[in-house]
């Protein structure tokens, strides 16, 4: 839906959504929309976090206990809700990284030898 | 560790869900805003900039959906929203919601109350220890399957028996009480030493009987009633020991019981003072063969079923019969567990008014559901709007119930009160007919009931409706202008009324043949005229006893003299024995001139009457052929006995009765049949036909053998017949019977009437709610029928207007409409009719001289029905003929 780039846009993968959040945040608070930014600059605008999923999966992680969160002064000043990770996020971020690649090279794996 | 974590957030994001809301909009317009200034720094106007965003943030309200959802807390907010909104709802609608909540209230308050009636004697076990281990039981005999046990049959059971942890005999009786101010009549229970320890009944005070107490000759001791202790005892602690003078005789106080034992086992009487079986003066008492209405109780041994216990009491009795064959061949026993018998009768009425109660709640869910629909037309429009912004069809129909299960709650909670004044109401009508009354009430588990079912209603009533309205609020509904479906909604709210209608119709038929039945009742001839006729049991004073059996008969004589002195006393006569429709009493005989049968249960039974010449007159029982008893049938002239035409019938078919000898008392004394009279329904009017034991005996009062006449002194009935209109006659029987009370007791002075009708009592009462129960769902049908069709005509007011413009007279409308609910009524009928026919056989035994498939009582009903239909169509009919054509056709 975004106007640039969308036919290099990339379906995020089931589950690939919390480990793309944790590792944003891993590095240093962040607010939903810079986690959402700082993805899309990364990637290359490939890939994209919508809203109608990025708030949920927060709540969800808070929920989970894998990331905090606090009110602080974005950098232009305005009261924004500030996400970082906790002990038990890093744990989950790193079971959750090595999975992932294990499973891409898996994956590419098999498809390189065909 | 993660888990309480994660129920702390929970708990934080449902009791601080206004912060929770207030900081996921703050975070979401930061985000809103940072977006729209990103495109306006990539040089986009601020009007592209915002469309921008919005696009790329999609629908607001399903991002904030999706985090509640995420934040788990979703099921009790969702809740918590559509209750608020549902009570917003109905605030804004007072009127709908008054009608629906207090219809509700109607239907829950009757299942309610009638819940609390059946759970209270029906479904709670017995207020006594294991009560399930309880068993009544009595002596089975060749034509009677509950008769008396005989004190010494119940020894040997007691002895031989391997199933019971116990068995007890009791016995009604009566002392006379004196030395404690004026000698007074108490009510006694004959009870053997177990009765009380077998049934769990603890001691206020002292102790209950010993083995060995009950034994004749032991040494006289009383347990006496909580209500007697206070009322005579002044509730002193220190009573035991001291001696309470009973027929003179000093009886030491021992215990104290509560009052009753929290019902009443059937032919067992509220007693002042129990007192052990062995006192009992009566020589018949060690019988074997002697009748002498003593029932008794079993606790079955743990673990023993009641049909080992049987087959156990068959060994016994079939051994009692071999060693005894004079007095015990063909007698068995009966076992049949206490609560049955306790309920019995009042078994097949409650569960018939329960069925009823179900279907008014029926049909008041019917008319919520009708009444929901109606509003529908208003609420299409909002649904629409709320499915447009992304409500699913589950999340409609879910708001939709929450609304009908507040209306449902709070007609249950109205219902609650209903029930605590009906079911009051209802036990004041019937003190005595109910068995178990004390024990009714709102309780836990009848509050528990009333919710379940007001949910179930909730459901019930909101169900359909919701379906409906939540399927035709698609968008096309926003382009109808909000009046879409109403097609569908009409045929709805039919075939909701032809509902309401059939189940009104089988409930009027069931009030409707039970009313017959008790009409056929009421018309049924006792064979004696029970108007005006006061009983009262009298005794003579305790000196008596010991009197000789020529004394009692004149002093008898002298209160029948005292008596027909009264001014206005038409006719007057002593009983003993049986008493029509009361109590009971039979006599063994055989025909003379065959030969002496070998033992008592070769002979032959009728119920016996023992009375005066004047009973005849007195009850104005019809004499057939011969003469009835006079004066010069007394104690030293030749025995007569006069038979009613069941007897005559029975025992001599088609030969003459008159003349006939039979032989009583074992053969010691030889009566003549000298008359014949009409037959008196002794069982009752509506079972009397089907009683074994029909043919009756009565025979004279003076010439009793001696020892039955020094019985009498005790416990006579007297029966006096007072001239027509005339209280201050009655009132002088009344006085000149207690005039007598300084040297006789008179207790029980009831008259013939309040007996015939308590033998009616439980079906009465259950006619009267039967029928009330039937109005109200009649009433309930009317007013649905009147609402769907005010709905129609308020729909066709265009149409009407275009008909009366075009020419149509006023008849031709009023006959459209009435055509039109007539139509739903016949189909509700139909429906209702079949429906009628199957389940009235249910109750094929409580009917009384009328079908299960009454042609009169039917038709009648839907006449009834069809009458209600026309008068409910009426209003709204004549509405319509009233319409203004030219302001019915600018309406559009």
């Amino acid at each position: 839906m975004a106007a640039a780039g969308d036919r290099d846009r990339i379906d995020l993968p089931q589950g690939t959504l919390d480990l793309l959040i944790l590792k944003t945040v891993a590095l240093a608070p962040r607010h939903g929309w810079a986690i959402s930014m700082r993805v899309q600059q990364i990637s290359g605008g490939a890939l994209q976090i919508q809203q109608g999923s990025l708030y949920p999966a927060l709540h969800r992680l808070e929920r989970r206990g894998w990331i905090k969160a606090s009110w602080g002064t974005s950098d232009n000043n305005r009261r924004a809700k500030y996400y970082e990770l906790t002990a038990s996020g890093r744990r989950q971020l790193e079971s959750e990284k090595s999975a992932w690649l294990r499973l891409t090279a898996a994956v590419a794996q098999v498809l390189g030898e065909s | 560790m993660s888990l309480l974590s994660d129920l702390a957030y929970r708990c934080r994001a449902l009791l601080r869900r206004r912060t929770v809301e207030a900081e996921l909009d703050d975070e979401l317009r930061f985000h809103w805003e940072r977006e729209v200034e990103r495109h306006l720094q990539a040089g986009r106007t601020q009007q592209e900039a915002i469309r921008l965003t919005r696009l790329a943030f999609g629908g607001v309200d399903q991002v904030k959906d999706s985090c509640r959802r995420a934040r788990g807390t979703d099921p009790v907010e969702t809740l918590l929203r559509d209750l608020g909104y549902g009570l917003r709802m109905l605030r804004n609608h007072p009127g709908f919601t008054i009608v629906a909540v207090l219809t509700l209230a109607i239907g829950i308050g009757a299942n309610t109350a009638l819940f609390s009636v059946v759970d209270g004697v029906l479904l709670r076990p017995l207020p006594f220890p294991h009560p399930e281990q309880l068993v009544r039981l009595h002596e089975s005999k060749p034509n009677f399957e509950s008769g008396s046990i005989s004190y010494p049959n119940f020894r040997d059971w007691q002895q031989q028996n391997h199933s019971f942890a116990a068995i007890a005999i009791a016995r009604g009786s009566g002392f006379s009480l004196t030395g404690m101010g004026a000698a007074e009549q108490l009510d006694a229970d004959l009870v053997s030493s177990d009765w009380f320890s077998l049934l769990g009944v603890r001691p206020l005070l002292g102790r209950t009987f010993l083995r060995g107490e009950d034994e004749v000759g032991a040494a006289p001791v009383v347990i006496v009633s909580a209500a007697f202790w206070r009322r005579k005892l002044g509730a002193s602690p220190a009573v035991l020991g001291r001696s309470l003078t009973l027929d003179g005789r000093a009886y030491p106080i021992v215990g104290v019981v509560a009052a009753d034992f929290g019902f009443q086992i059937p032919g067992f009487f509220h007693a002042d003072v129990y007192v052990p079986i062995g006192q009992w003066s009566n020589n018949l008492l060690q019988r074997r063969g002697a009748g002498l209405g003593i029932h008794g109780v079993g606790r079955l041994a743990p673990g023993v079923t009641i049909d080992a216990a049987r087959a156990d009491l068959q060994r016994i009795t079939r051994n009692l019969a071999a060693a005894y064959p004079e007095d015990d061949k063909g007698i068995g026993a009966t076992l049949a567990p206490l609560k049955d018998e306790v309920v019995r009768d009042v078994r097949p009425y409650l569960l018939v008014l329960l069925g009823a109660v179900g279907f008014v709640l029926l049909i008041a869910c019917v008319n919520v559901a009708n009444l929901l629909l109606a509003r529908s037309t208003s609420r299409a429009g909002e649904l629409a709007v709320r499915a447009a912004l992304g409500a699913s069809r589950g999340r409609l129909i879910r708001q939709l119930l929450t609304e009908s299960i507040l209306l449902a709650v709070a007609g249950g909670g109205l219902g609650v009160l209903v029930a605590a004044w009906g079911t009051r109401a209802a036990l004041g009508l019937l003190p005595t007919a109910l068995p178990r009354a004390g024990e009714i009430g709102l309780d836990g588990r009848v509050l528990a009931f009333t919710l379940v079912v007001s949910l179930a209603a909730g459901v019930l009533f909101g169900l359909v409706p919701a379906l409906k309205m939540s399927r035709g609020s698609g968008h096309q509904t926003l382009k109808e202008g909000g009046r879409g479906g109403s097609g569908v909604r009409h045929r709805a709210q039919d075939a909701l009324v032809i509902a309401e209608m059939a189940t009104a119709l089988v409930l009027l038929i069931g009030a409707g043949l039970m009313l017959r039945s008790l009409a056929n009742l009421w018309g049924v001839d006792p064979g004696f005229r029970p108007d005006r006729v006061t009983t009262a049991d009298l005794a003579l004073p305790p000196a008596m006893m010991t009197a000789s059996p020529d004394a009692v008969r004149a002093a008898w004589r002298s209160i029948d003299d005292r008596l027909s002195a009264v001014p206005g006393v038409q006719g007057s006569s002593l009983t003993w024995g049986a008493v029509p429709l009361a109590s009971d009493d039979e006599v063994l005989f055989w025909l003379d001139g065959r030969p002496k049968p070998a033992n008592e249960n070769e002979m032959s039974w009728a119920i016996r009457y023992v009375v005066e010449p004047g009973y005849l007159r007195t009850l104005r029982i019809p004499l057939l052929r011969g003469r009835f008893f006079d004066a010069h049938d007394a104690e030293r002239s030749a025995p007569v006995a006069v038979v009613d035409e069941v007897f005559a019938r029975q025992f001599f078919g088609g030969r003459d009765a008159l003349h006939q000898h039979l032989d009583l008392n074992g053969g010691a004394s030889r009566a003549e049949i000298v008359g014949i009279v009409g037959h008196v329904k002794q069982w009752g009017l509506d079972t009397d036909d089907h009683h074994a034991l029909r043919a009756q005996v009565y025979l004279p009062f003076m010439q009793l053998p001696d020892a039955a006449m020094a019985l009498t002194s005790r416990n006579a009935t007297v029966m006096v017949r007072t001239a027509p209109g005339a209280p201050e006659v009655f009132a002088s029987v009344r006085r000149t019977l207690h005039g007598l009370g300084s040297d006789l007791e008179v207790s029980r002075i009831q008259t013939m009437d309040e007996i015939a009708a308590g033998k009616l009592a439980a079906r009465r009462v259950s006619v009267a709610l039967l029928g009330g129960f039937a109005l109200l769902a009649l009433a309930l049908a009317g007013i649905g029928i009147y609402g769907v069709t005010s709905y129609l005509v308020g729909q066709k007011t265009h149409e009407i207007g275009l008909r009366i413009a075009l020419g149509a007279r006023r008849a031709d409308v009023l006959g459209m409409i009435l055509r039109q609910g007539v139509k739903t009524a016949l189909a509700g009928a139909a429906i209702g009719l079949v429906a009628a026919l199957a389940l009235s056989r249910l109750m094929g035994h409580l009917l009384y001289g009328v079908g299960a498939a009454d042609p009169t009582t039917f038709a009648g009903v839907v006449a009834v029905l069809i009458t209600v239909t026309v008068a409910a169509c009426c209003v709204p009919a004549g509405r319509a003929t009233g319409i203004d054509p030219t302001v019915a056709l600018r309406h559009e």
